[in-house]
Parts: structure tokens; C-alpha cells; sequence
């Protein structure tokens, strides 16, 4: 199945991605059911696995709820494609192997329900509704090495 | 080559001669802190990891202050969980559901220390850096690290400098003024960077009111808030703290990526306006914006001095009909002190709640949840959409002077006015 892309604006906190009063579960797939409720009470019922989210800027700013990746992940989404990120955000998603991109000008490019095909390798956001590709910037060698082994806990237990 | 004080206690906690703003570091951490709401997240990946024994259980902090006391199942069973873990792991310095909330708590024992390094798994660890530390919120999986391992990546962050000059006017308190730096900023104005908070005017500006600010920096997206120590901070720990410890200052070359002046004796009451933090107004231009729930509370600004502030508002007069006022001292401490003081006999003639400490409001998953349609103005940090309950619930954050003026007109209202 084709990923689609999901399009959210600037500032999307960490309250719109799982709201504090969920914050008491634990297990990943309740988490999911609330995912993103606030920003787009659709999502969590009708986003599919491979997804992605497309945003603006700060994206994940606000708390340091480690949920917030977790509850995105377990909902199927394979990666967050924005004009930057908050940065504790950015830490956690990293380390549970939720890839997460800055590209420039990503926001702009896409409009939710198109398809997309991020890799996160070569760092290429393509368009396949329209055709453009985003570049988005290399991450450091060892924050791809921690995404690629599966996340923090699993390169701990490498080392 | 000069360094900032976020570099040197970088370079220092990483056994660097010198470290750069772009480098990244392998750091030994001096405190790590983690709440019942994280908590079991860690336990979970300690568990998960195969990890027997955490490196130094006498560097953990361990306190309860989100859910307190439990409101659900759920809730309950993540304390049992941590209350076991910290008694296997013999956490010693582990603070059950009566202490207060964790940003407060760790500078009332002493545990917020000049030069330090310390980690916690909440955005708002932000606050300790009014002792002239670097601390800095990280998720559960990093804190897992950090409980195995004792040391944590970090990438040695640009500086920022704020200074500030002037003595702020009657009225006008560290909230207004926190609140008026996001708002010139915005919300990810500083991110990734550690922001020093110097200049003359800050002797004019007590540990709680310097706790408020440090608190409020990550609103504008910085990793540390920092101010450098002097003798209000040494006051402070007299007593309290945990050890010896070296101030650290920046050196007078060192680099800073961007520098502001705030003159402040002018400044006016700020208010957030719903649902943006950067979104600073003066009170004087939302003033009359009728409210149903004001909240007093949260690690940001229920400290003693701020109790006391709303109090001079509100003593002899009382919370506007239809109004609920919620008042949360942040932590036993302040509690009692406010109790001896008469303080919250004059919150509860005024006809506000009192709640025993913990985040309370402030993170909608507890008590005063808000429907939809109603307004809260709030002494919190976050007036993010939802944050205090409904989607469709409007929040304004202002000072605890501008809340108390604003619960007693049942409007948003100056604190210059009453």
C-alpha cells in the first residue's frame, strides 16, 4: 500500500500529539488510539501503517512525554518529515527508531492525501502525487546507526 | 578559548580541557530525575534492557507529583511499580505523592547545584538552571541510559545572553517578564540553544522568581536557562544543599550566538493568549475577557512569594461569583509555610479551593479539568490547546498577581488596578 502524507501546520506540541490525561497508559497501541486527537480527531482511526507526517515548524515542541513518539510509532507512522523540530522531541523520536527529517521548504510541498516515499538513507522526501522531491538534511552517522539497529535499547545492548 | 557557562560545565562533565557549540559529548551526569508519569516508561525500558542495577542510585531523584494523590487505576499502578523499583534499586532520595511537585522539590533539598549536570524526564527541568547549573528535560529511553550507564550524549549547545537591567515596578513580577522575552522570541526562538540570564537587574530578582524564568525557557524551545550564582543563590543553599559545589561563570570572551537588553523598570503585566505561549500580550489589551476557573499553581508559579503576592490581592475580598479559583501550593514545604503564615486562610475565605500539592491543573489529566467553551486564566506554564482538558477550552497564562486581580473581577483584569 502506497504511504500518504499527512499535513500539519507550525507548533504542533506535544498535547496535540497525546494529551496529558492519556499519559497514564503504558501500552503503545491505547496510546494510539489518541494519537493526534486535538490537532485531527480523524487521524488515529484513518492513518495506515507507513504514513507520514509533514509539518512546519517546532514540530513536537512542549513536553518531554516519550508517548507523544510512541503513541505516533505504534499508530503506524514510519516517519516525520518537518521544517524543524522541537528538540526533545527530536532525542526521543531518534531514539525509539521513528525517523524524523528537517527539510526545508517540506511544508509547502505537499497537501494531506498525497503519496510520498521518504528514505531515509539517501534523505529524499518524494511527492508521487506531484512529482517534486525534497531534500531533507543528513543526520549525524550515529543517530542513523541508533534509527537503524532499531532505537537506543537495542544499540545499548550492541555495545 | 573563553567559554559560557553551559560549555564549561559540558567540558567539565565530558573530562574536556575545551568543548565547541556543533561538538557532541559523552557527559557523567550529577543529578537524574524522573516522575511518576515517566518513571514507569523507564523502568519499563530498564526492564526491557536486561539492566540489573542502576550506576549510582545516590544520583536519582525519584518524585511523585503528577497523578497525587492516584486518581485511577492506572495511576496507581505506575506508583506501585516505581515505589518498587526505587526500593530495589535503593533510591534513597525518592519523594512519594505528599512532597510536592519534582521542579520544586529538588531545589528545596538541595539537589539543584551551581556547575552541575542534571537530567530529568520533564521539559520543565529547565528550572534549575536559577541555581546556575545546566539541566535539561530528556525522554524515558535517555534516562534509561542514564540510570545504566551514568553518562548521556549531548551536543554542546549555542549560547544565548539575556540581559537584564532595571528593577522590575509594584505589581509587575519574573512572569511578566519570562512571558514578554517568549513573546519578543517566539516559541522556538531559542531552540537547541542555553540561555544566561545576566545583568544587574537580576539582583533584584529572588530564586523564585529566577526558578520562573529558567522554568518558562523551554517555551522558547532552549535546551538550559541559566543564571549565573550569586549571593541570593548562596543564601538559598545554605542549609539545603547536597554537597559541595563550585559556581561556574562565564568566561568574558566567551561566544554567544545572539544578546538582548531588557530595560524593565517600564515593563507592564503580560498575558499568553490561547492557545499560543508566544502568542504575549499586555493585560491591558485582553483586560476584561470574562473567565470561569483561574488556576494558582504548578512549577512555575507557586512558590511562597507568588502565594503571597495573590494573597496581598486577595486578602479581605472575595473570588467573583461564578469563579472558581483553584489554589496549588507546589510543595509541602511551601504548604506549611503558607498555613503559618495564614496565607491559605485567606485564599479559602476568599472562597478558592485548596488542593494539597503536585501539577494539579496544570496538565488536564488530574483536577479542575476544564469543559468546553470555558476560560482559565492560569499561573502555569503551558496554554497549549487541550493542555488543561477540552480542545474547546481557552487558556491565558499571566502572573500570580494577574491571576488574583483577574479571580476577584471574574474578568481578565490589571493587578495595577485593585
Amino acid at each position: 500500500m502506497m504511504a500518504r502524507a499527512w499535513v500539519f501546520g507550525d507548533d504542533v506540541d506535544t498535547d496535540q500529539i497525546i494529551a496529558g490525561r492519556y499519559l497514564v497508559k503504558l501500552d503503545p497501541l491505547e496510546l494510539a488510539k489518541h494519537v493526534m486527537e486535538t490537532a485531527d480527531p480523524k487521524f488515529a482511526s484513518e492513518v495506515r501503517k507507513g504514513d507520514v507526517i509533514i509539518a512546519g515548524r517546532n514540530f513536537g515542541c512542549g513536553s518531554s512525554r516519550e508517548r507523544a513518539p510512541l503513541a505516533l510509532k505504534a499508530a503506524g507512522v514510519s516517519a516525520v518529515v518537518a521544517e524543524s523540530f522541537a528538540r526533545i522531541f527530536y532525542r526521543n523520536a531518534i531514539n525509539l527508531a521513528l525517523p524524523v527529517l528537517t527539510s526545508a521548504g517540506v511544508h509547502k510541498g505537499f497537501k494531506t492525501g498525497d503519496r510520498v516515499r521518504v528514505d531515509v538513507r539517501s534523505g529524499k522526501v518524494h511527492n508521487l502525487s506531484t512529482g517534486k522531491v525534497f531534500k531533507a538534511e543528513p543526520l549525524p552517522d550515529f543517530l542513523s546507526e541508533i534509527i537503524r539497529v532499531g532505537g537506543l535499547l537495542r544499540y545499548m545492548k550492541r555495545r | 578559548m573563553d567559554m559560557t557557562i553551559a560549555e564549561k560545565i559540558l567540558a567539565r562533565a565530558s573530562g574536556r580541557k575545551q568543548v565547541t557549540p556543533g561538538e557532541i559529548v559523552e557527559a557523567a551526569i550529577d543529578v537524574a530525575m524522573t516522575h511518576d508519569i515517566e518513571g514507569p516508561m523507564v523502568v519499563k525500558g530498564f526492564r526491557k534492557l536486561g539492566a540489573k542495577k542502576v550506576w549510582d542510585p545516590s544520583k536519582i531523584v525519584i518524585v511523585f507529583d503528577h497523578q497525587v494523590p492516584a486518581n485511577s487505576i492506572d495511576a496507581a499502578m505506575n506508583h506501585i511499580m516505581l515505589r518498587e523499583f526505587a526500593s530495589e534499586q535503593k533510591i534513597a532520595n525518592f519523594y512519594d505523592v505528599f512532597e510536592g511537585i519534582c521542579h520544586v522539590v529538588l531545589p528545596e533539598k538541595g539537589f539543584a547545584l551551581p556547575g552541575r549536570l542534571t537530567v530529568g524526564t520533564d521539559s520543565h527541568t529547565t528550572t534549575y538552571g536559577a541555581f546556575g547549573c545546566f539541566a535539561t528535560g530528556i525522554g524515558s529511553t535517555d534516562m534509561v541510559a542514564v540510570f545504566v550507564t551514568g553518562k548521556l550524549w549531548f551536543r554542546v549547545p549555542e549560547s544565548a545572553r539575556m540581559t537584564i537591567e532595571g528593577k522590575l515596578p509594584k505589581r509587575v513580577g519574573a512572569k511578566d517578564l519570562i512571558l514578554k522575552i517568549i513573546g519578543d522570541v517566539g516559541a522556538d526562538g531559542e531552540t537547541y540553544r542555553s540561555v544566561e540570564f545576566a545583568g544587574t537587574g537580576m539582583r533584584y530578582i529572588s530564586m523564585e522568581g529566577r526558578m520562573t524564568m529558567c522554568n518558562m525557557g523551554v517555551e522558547m524551545g532552549a535546551k538550559a536557562t541559566i543564571v549565573p550564582p550569586d549571593d541570593l543563590t548562596e543564601k538559598y543553599l545554605r542549609g539545603r544543599a547536597k554537597g559541595a559545589y563550585k559556581p561556574v561563570y562565564a568566561d568574558d570572551d566567551a561566544t554567544y550566538a545572539e544578546e538582548h537588553t531588557y530595560y524593565v523598570k517600564n515593563l507592564e503585566p503580560q498575558v499568553a493568549c490561547p492557545h499560543r505561549v508566544d502568542d504575549v500580550r499586555p493585560v491591558r489589551e485582553v483586560e476584561g475577557v470574562e473567565i470561569d476557573q483561574v488556576f494558582l499553581g504548578s512549577c512555575t508559579n507557586a512558590r511562597l512569594e507568588d502565594l503571597i503576592e495573590a494573597a496581598r490581592v486577595l486578602k479581605g475580598r472575595r473570588v467573583s461569583k461564578g469563579v472558581r479559583m483553584l489554589v496549588v501550593p507546589a510543595s509541602r514545604e511551601i504548604y506549611l509555610e503558607a498555613l503559618r503564615r495564614g496565607i491559605l486562610s485567606i485564599f479559602a475565605k476568599a472562597g478558592a479551593l485548596i488542593e494539597s500539592p503536585g501539577c494539579a491543573a496544570c496538565l488536564g489529566g488530574h483536577v479542575g479539568v476544564l469543559g468546553p467553551g470555558e476560560v482559565c486564566i492560569s499561573a502555569s506554564n503551558r496554554n497549549f490547546r487541550g493542555r488543561q482538558g477540552s480542545p474547546e477550552a481557552k487558556i491565558y497564562l499571566a502572573s500570580p498577581a494577574t491571576v488574583a486581580a483577574s479571580a476577584l473581577k471574574g474578568k481578565i483584569t490589571d493587578p495595577r488596578d485593585v
